[in-house]
């Protein structure tokens, strides 16, 4: 897989960390690869969206990326509920499912962002550092030093 | 059964597959079944409920599910036989979602569920309650089946 410059956390240059909620484990597992390629690391993974509340108070990830169609609790009410206990959360949505009304609820509910299926490596990569803003910088590939952004 | 529903369902995973299997795939045979369906490979299904009511099938013969997975995961040469019908789920994941967006857009009211394995007793049963059209794609790899059957509601069901 392609590498990118890495994404650090700007506050401690340490890797982003990331929650990966998806009721596929072939998308997880995608995903993960995909994040590892940033320079990120993995803290977490969930299969619906109970299991995404619980595992981002246990964690506190940077940065969640959320499925939509799961069972149990779909990936907006799951966004919803960690919205309204961490505000600061950055949830970008990941769904093949991306109709307005769809991606309206999620942004209205507190998701950063949304991307949509079969994902990007590019694309994703480029949304993140939005989401991250201020709070994440990158580093060139194989390079000690780093480049602010 | 109407072309404009089904239609998305075929342009989506015509898509899809010329970005996996990095060569177009073409249509070899377009078929009304009215009977139990027999899968010829790894096969996923998704139902929807809504203005739009019904299930879709992806059915992959073995090779062409393969070919896939090796792609989704960036090259990996051994798949196992457990990541086939994962695969197949994520396609349908895929395939499915996209069309939905379009109809979803186009102003159509319905609901999703997660895909899930396709056994063959779900199988026999898939073609009795409703007539399905089965799109067959060759590819490279193998071929590649949509089974569509849909029932298009003026006023929409209460989605749950």
């Amino acid at each position: 897989m392609k590498q990118f410059e890495a994404l650090t956390r700007k506050s401690d240059r340490q890797p982003v960390r990331y929650l990966i909620v998806d009721d596929s484990v072939f998308a997880r597992k995608s995903l993960a690869k995909m994040v590892e390629s940033y320079g990120g690391q993995v803290i977490g993974e969930a299969g619906d969206g109970c299991t995404a509340i619980t595992e981002y108070a246990r964690t506190k990830p940077d940065i969640v990326l959320m499925d939509i169609t799961m069972p149990q609790m779909e990936g907006i009410e799951a966004v919803d509920r960690i919205v309204h206990e961490h505000p600061e959360a950055r949830i970008v949505i990941v769904s093949s499912v991306g109709y307005q009304d769809n991606i309206l609820a999620a942004l209205q509910k507190g998701a950063r962002h949304f991307v949509q299926k079969p994902v990007k490596a590019d694309a994703l990569y480029e949304i993140i550092r939005y989401v991250l803003n201020d709070d994440g910088v990158t580093s060139p590939v194989g390079a000690g030093t780093e480049t602010s952004r | 059964m109407r072309m404009d529903l089904i239609q998305p369902f075929i342009g989506s995973l015509d898509a899809v597959l010329a970005e996996m299997m990095q060569e177009p795939a073409k249509i070899v045979d377009l078929t009304m079944e009215e009977e139990g369906y027999r899968k010829k490979g790894a096969a996923a299904t998704v139902v929807f409920r809504g203005e739009i009511e019904g299930r879709v099938i992806l059915d992959m013969e073995p090779q062409a599910a393969a070919h896939v997975a090796c792609y989704l995961s960036d090259g990996e040469s051994t798949i196992s036989e457990t990541l086939i019908p994962e695969t197949v789920a994520e396609l349908a994941n895929m395939v499915i979602g996209n069309a939905v967006t379009q109809l979803n857009d186009a102003g159509y009211q319905f609901k999703v569920f997660p895909p899930q394995a396709l056994t063959v007793a779900q199988c026999e049963k898939a073609g009795h309650d409703t007539e399905a059209s089965i799109v067959c794609f060759e590819t490279p790899h193998g071929k590649v089946h949509l089974n569509i059957a849909m029932q298009h509601h003026a006023v929409a069901a209460p989605v749950k």
